[in-house]
């Protein structure tokens, strides 16, 4: 199977597509479970707060609890605008 | 004290009956004193895989409501000795299963036998929770297919967060992936999940892999579990499951297109 693999590696197969948007979505649901309540709406009000300034898409706001032991770990990931980056 | 087992998968169709009937039958056949627990209230149909439809009288809400006693309820399977089906009632809503009524149950069966294998529902709701809430270990019954990948990843998180054994900081429940209609021909074209990239996202052990086949929707057309079909493929996949949940170090089969040479298997069980 992986002899043949190699031959049409530059073709994506549909099962790879499938794994690949698996490990994505699976890794992001994971990232929220058994996380507090509220961080969608925490989510909300940082989105709300960076639009007064710069306005982003809700995409563009990324909230990941991780866990280490003991340590929680919050992580804010906010992406501006190209434009909006260069003009500050 | 009794061993209980959970068949579970969050979504619907995957094979959850299919597999209680056939690991419970399994373990019965090797001498285990079995019962296997329908949990879909108000859509059962585990009566109908074991064949013994038409010998329901008592079901498990009649149990919890004390309307019937354990032996008046429970079905001696007709095939194998020391294997029993506690069936689901047919008439009343999910809800009536609650957290004590079912503990009772579970604690009374305990008693008496090796296995409690618990049927869960689809879905995530009542029934789902109770089906797993007892459980000290858990079989995620999962199709190499993306909705199906996603929702044993979701019911492994409720695994190892709403159950007893969660609640009470005890060890977690032991998990078991088991893939079914798995079809190596079109593993090998590209169009279908292999077992890797499935046990690569979910990350447990894997309990084995049963080959998609037409064998067993003509088992549950006849009401016979597939593993009593021990000529088939699938029903011999799933006595190596059921060997290798006692403890058993089997060799996994069915997960090659069977032209493959013999070096390419031994490859296979190498790695």
């Amino acid at each position: 199977m992986r002899f043949l693999d190699f031959f049409r590696s530059n073709k994506k197969t549909s099962a790879t597509v499938a794994k690949e948007r698996l490990q994505i979505i699976v890794a992001r649901e994971r990232s929220t479970r058994g996380g507090p309540d509220y961080l969608p709406l925490m989510k909300e009000e940082l989105l709300l707060v960076v639009r007064k300034y710069v306005m982003i898409d809700e995409s563009a706001v990324q909230v990941q609890l991780e866990r280490d032991g003991d340590c929680e770990v919050l992580e804010l990931n906010i992406t501006l605008p190209e434009e909006e980056k260069e003009g500050v | 004290m009794a061993k209980v087992i959970v068949t579970t998968s969050g979504k619907g169709g995957v094979g959850k009956t299919t597999t209680s009937a056939a690991v419970a039958t399994g373990l019965a056949l090797r001498g285990y004193k079995t019962v296997v627990i329908d949990f879909d209230v108000g859509l059962r149909n585990l009566d109908l895989i074991m064949g013994c439809e038409r010998r329901v009288v008592y079901d498990f809400v009649n149990v919890i409501r004390k309307e019937s006693n354990l032996k008046q309820s429970l079905i001696k399977d007709k095939r194998v000795s020391d294997l029993y089906i506690l069936p689901a009632s047919q008439t009343r809503d999910k809800d009536t299963l609650d957290i004590d009524g079912v503990g009772r149950v579970i604690e009374e069966l305990s008693e008496d036998f090796d296995y409690i294998v618990c049927d869960s529902p689809a879905g995530i709701e009542r029934g789902a929770f109770m089906a797993m809430y007892f459980a000290d270990e858990a079989i995620v019954v999962t199709n190499p297919e993306v909705s199906s990948v996603r929702d044993s990843d979701r019911i492994l998180g409720l695994l190892a967060s709403k159950t007893k054994r969660a609640e009470n900081g005890q060890d977690p429940v032991k998990e078991h992936l088991l893939l079914t209609r798995y079809d190596p021909l079109r593993v090998e074209k590209g169009e279908m999940l292999s077992v890797e990239d499935v046990t690569e996202i979910l990350a447990i052990p894997l309990l084995g892999v049963i080959p998609e086949s037409k064998d067993v929707l003509q088992a549950s057309n006849a009401g016979c579990p597939i593993i009593l079909e021990n000529e088939t493929d699938a029903g011999q996949a799933y006595d190596d499951a059921v060997g290798r949940l006692l403890g058993e170090d089997i060799n996994h089969r069915f997960i090659e297109v069977e032209k493959k040479g013999f070096f390419n298997k031994l490859r296979l069980f190498r790695s």
